[in-house]
């Protein structure tokens, strides 16, 4: 930070005092990190934070593959990807030096849904389920399946085992930990009662012992037809039947997945914006994943805005600024408006001034009275003198002086806005911190525009690692 | 003007903030209006800054001139065995069929029931009449999922129609859809003046034209003021360094001298105005985009202090004086 041209009692100033800093480059480069995950609410900038994850783990020497979720066309396309398809496809263009890759892929639930049907039943069976239209809506992606898909994909990439490091992002649910309850939720339904009594009529004939359990059953398949309308009934029985014998493969792998993310290997990276509703989503996140004993690294708090002019409080900019446009409105109007603005009144600032100036001993010659006497004209570089005379409220400024002074009020305007942003921010983080003080934060500045490309992830990445909010960069 | 207004943005917009401001906006003139959430968040209980909201109609805020707010959080498992009773006189059975897993199964895992029960209450609260024949509410404004989802989740039913070609559930799939298709509805989107939501909001309206569901307005939230034009963006280009220095200097900021504390402020300011203005040139160039999608526009600003009930109260008079109610 550079030094500080005027002191502040401004809390923005101290910014953020980190409790605990993320380190990620420690955390990617570990062989022994196998997945992270990045989770938070919609908008933050989760997939964002993968990508760039992913790369700078690349770029670091490790195979690495990203796992996105319905991400912006744009971001997809400066990994190289267009089109959506369920395998992990090649990043060119990444700095391989290390010996590292880069694949990435766009998850399809439909797809991911069938492969799993295909690869756990005959193919007569397995067409029968593709072909049932209770299958096909549930494949298509209602509530819980991207979530169960999202999941099964990233079992299927650990299994594999062709890759150091997988970063997954997750679903824009909503709730977002809708992932961690999906396998859950399928594997009790499975396990439940319903089932059987969807699979009762199926079994006609079943057990003699079974009798009084399948007259309530009947009874139960009765109510449930009323309310479904038989066919729909019928189509879920015949899904259930077809399904009945991969139920227990479903189980054991939403089991596996769940133990995956418990295992030491995996890394949970909560993901968030300096704003009140997505630090109290991640606030939520970090008790549920502490409840489910999942392993939270750390928070990236994204869009973090700094400024390298942090001692000038926005009031006193504001009050600045008003300065320079009242003098600007003399200016203007002419004489009838000056007497509003009339030395006296414009002097009230300078004992302000000058107790905040060490070097206002101004030898000045004019100083502000409103004399004609103003000398100063544009561009006329004349660093090194004193000139506290900028004839404010001079009444022949030239055009040219009152645009510097519009410009310079504006920048004060918008230094003014950037330090209320600034407090807000803080203020927003300071409540996280006080919530959870364990938990390691690693900040990213705010980024004017969006990700195209490589270079643009590279940033991130580097942002990401160094735990800095860039200032604006100083010529 | 539609009775039901859905309120859907991406993620991070602030849909919830504008979908309460709406709704209070249109609760003008003794008018009554009913705020759903459907995403079980508590948005709406912590944007009024009271407890949860239960599953149940209750009033939130009073408008400006004798108009009430009634909010409602909708719960899939308390509206499916509502539904159930209502229907079927099903009482005993649904607790009986949420012993077995039926419940939850239907409102979790299987497909659409959960979007078909939420749309499904918002459409009976529309249609809903007092004894004397009138709307019970004049309004109901919902509070969406994200734009991402929203037309699959308002499409659902005509899915689920498809699924259950006849029967109880087939014929409450085609009332809803009825009402979601009509011009009684209307959805609209929430963006901020940003490439990835334009984008979103770009194919989200697509994506709702494409299912026939009547596309309402843009709201571009969380606009920041303008404060340096075109051409005072272009001036940062040209105007000396030290002329900026001594005009701050001459606001009471120092010296303008080289190492003087105006002096040193001038490369921060500037390069806080080449970061506005790249935003700046980012912005315009996405309210064209917006501009041609050929939906009414409006904008919403940003509070710097962070949003509070006062100023959801501005955001909706700031609606009102927009036309929107």
């Amino acid at each position: 930070m550079s030094p500080q041209p005027a002191r502040s009692q401004d809390p923005a100033r101290h910014r953020l005092s980190p409790t605990r800093t993320l380190d990620v480059d420690p955390l990617i480069e570990d062989p022994a990190t196998r997945i992270v995950v990045c989770c938070g609410s919609g908008g933050v900038g989760k997939t964002t934070t993968a990508a760039a994850l992913g790369l700078r783990a690349a770029e670091r020497g490790r195979k690495v593959v990203v796992l996105t979720i319905d991400p912006a066309r744009r971001l997809a396309q400066s990994m190289g990807i267009d089109s959506l398809d369920n395998t992990p496809r090649r990043v060119k263009g990444i700095d391989d030096s290390a010996g590292g890759e880069l694949h990435a892929m766009m998850l399809d639930m439909k797809r991911t849904f069938d492969e799993i049907v295909e690869a756990h039943a005959d193919s007569e069976r397995a067409s029968a389920i593709l072909g049932n239209p209770f299958y096909q809506s549930l494949s298509a992606g209602f509530a819980g399946t991207q979530e169960y898909m999202a999941m099964e994909k990233l079992g299927q990439l650990r299994s594999r085992d062709e890759w150091d490091l997988i970063v997954v992002d997750t679903p824009p649910s909503r709730s977002a930990l809708d992932f961690l309850d999906a396998p859950k939720r399928l594997g009790s339904f499975l396990d439940g009662k319903l089932i059987r009594v969807l699979l009762a009529p199926a079994k006609v004939g079943g057990r003699a012992g079974m009798k009084f359990l399948n007259v309530g059953m009947s009874m139960m398949t009765g109510a449930l037809g009323k309310v479904l309308g038989g066919q729909l009934l019928k189509d879920v029985q015949t899904f259930v039947a077809a399904m009945d014998s991969m139920f227990g493969g479903f189980r054991t792998r939403a089991d596996a997945t769940y133990k995956l993310l418990q295992a030491p290997g995996t890394a949970f990276l909560v993901v968030a914006a300096p704003e009140r509703d997505a630090l109290r989503e991640a606030a939520y996140f970090v008790e549920r994943l502490a409840a489910e004993d999942m392993p939270l690294a750390g928070l990236v708090l994204n869009r973090v805005h700094g400024s390298g002019a942090d001692g000038l409080s926005a009031e006193r900019a504001l009050a600045a600024a008003e300065n320079l446009e009242d003098s600007r409105i003399v200016d203007q109007e002419g004489g009838k408006a000056g007497l509003r603005n009339s030395p006296e009144t414009y002097g009230s600032s300078e004992p302000l001034a000058s107790s905040d100036v060490p070097d206002g001993g101004s030898p000045a010659p004019t100083d502000t009275d409103a004399t004609d006497t103003d000398t100063d004209t544009d561009g006329a570089d004349t660093d090194g003198t004193d000139v506290d005379d900028t004839g404010l409220d001079g009444t022949d400024d030239t055009d040219a002086d009152r645009s510097v002074d519009r410009l310079t009020a504006g920048l004060l305007r918008l230094h003014a806005e950037r330090m209320r942003l600034l407090s807000r921010e803080q203020r927003t983080r300071d409540r996280f911190t006080a919530l959870h003080p364990e938990v390691a934060v690693t900040e990213v500045a705010a980024l004017p525009g969006d990700v195209h490309d490589l270079a643009g992830l590279r940033d991130i990445g580097d942002r990401l690692a160094t735990d800095r909010p860039e200032l604006p960069e100083t010529p | 003007m539609s009775r039901l207004q859905v309120v859907s943005g991406k993620g991070g917009t602030g849909k919830t903030t504008v979908a309460a401001a709406l709704a209070l906006a249109l609760a003008t003139e003794g008018k009554r209006t009913l705020l759903v959430e459907v995403e079980g968040r508590q948005g709406i209980a912590q944007l009024f800054e009271t407890e949860a909201l239960p599953y149940e109609e209750r009033k939130i805020a009073v408008a400006p001139d004798g108009g009430e707010v009634y909010a409602l959080a909708i719960d899939a498992e308390l509206a499916l065995l509502d539904y159930l009773q209502m229907f079927y006189k099903l009482g005993g059975a649904g607790r009986a069929l949420r012993k077995l897993g039926a419940i939850d199964f239907a409102t979790t895992v299987a497909p659409g029931v959960r979007d078909v029960l939420l749309t499904g209450k918002a459409c009976e609260a529309v249609r809903r009449k007092d004894r004397g024949g009138r709307f019970v509410y004049d309004y109901v404004v919902m509070d969406a999922p994200p734009t991402g989802r929203i037309t699959r989740f308002l499409n659902v039913n005509d899915e689920v129609a498809g699924l259950a070609k006849i029967g109880p559930i087939h014929n409450q799939a085609q009332a809803v859809m009825r009402v979601l298709k009509s011009p009684e509805t209307a959805v609209h989107l929430v963006t901020l003046l940003e490439e990835m939501p334009v984008q979103e909001t770009a194919d989200g309206i697509a994506e709702l034209r494409t299912a026939r569901l009547p596309v309402g307005r843009v709201v571009v939230n969380m606009v920041r003021p303008e404060v340096l034009d075109g051409d005072g963006l272009e001036l940062t280009e040209s105007v000396p360094r030290s002329s900026i220095a001594r005009a701050l200097s001459s606001a009471g900021l120092g010296g303008a001298r080289r190492g003087g504390h105006a002096e040193r402020l001038v490369d921060p300011l500037l390069a806080q105005a080449r970061e506005y203005a790249e935003r700046y040139a980012l912005e315009t160039e996405q309210r064209a985009v917006l501009a041609d999608l050929g939906v009414p526009l409006h904008e919403l600003p940003l509070f710097a202090e962070g949003m509070d009930l006062a100023g959801l109260y501005q955001l909706a008079r700031n609606l009102r004086g927009q036309g929107v109610s």
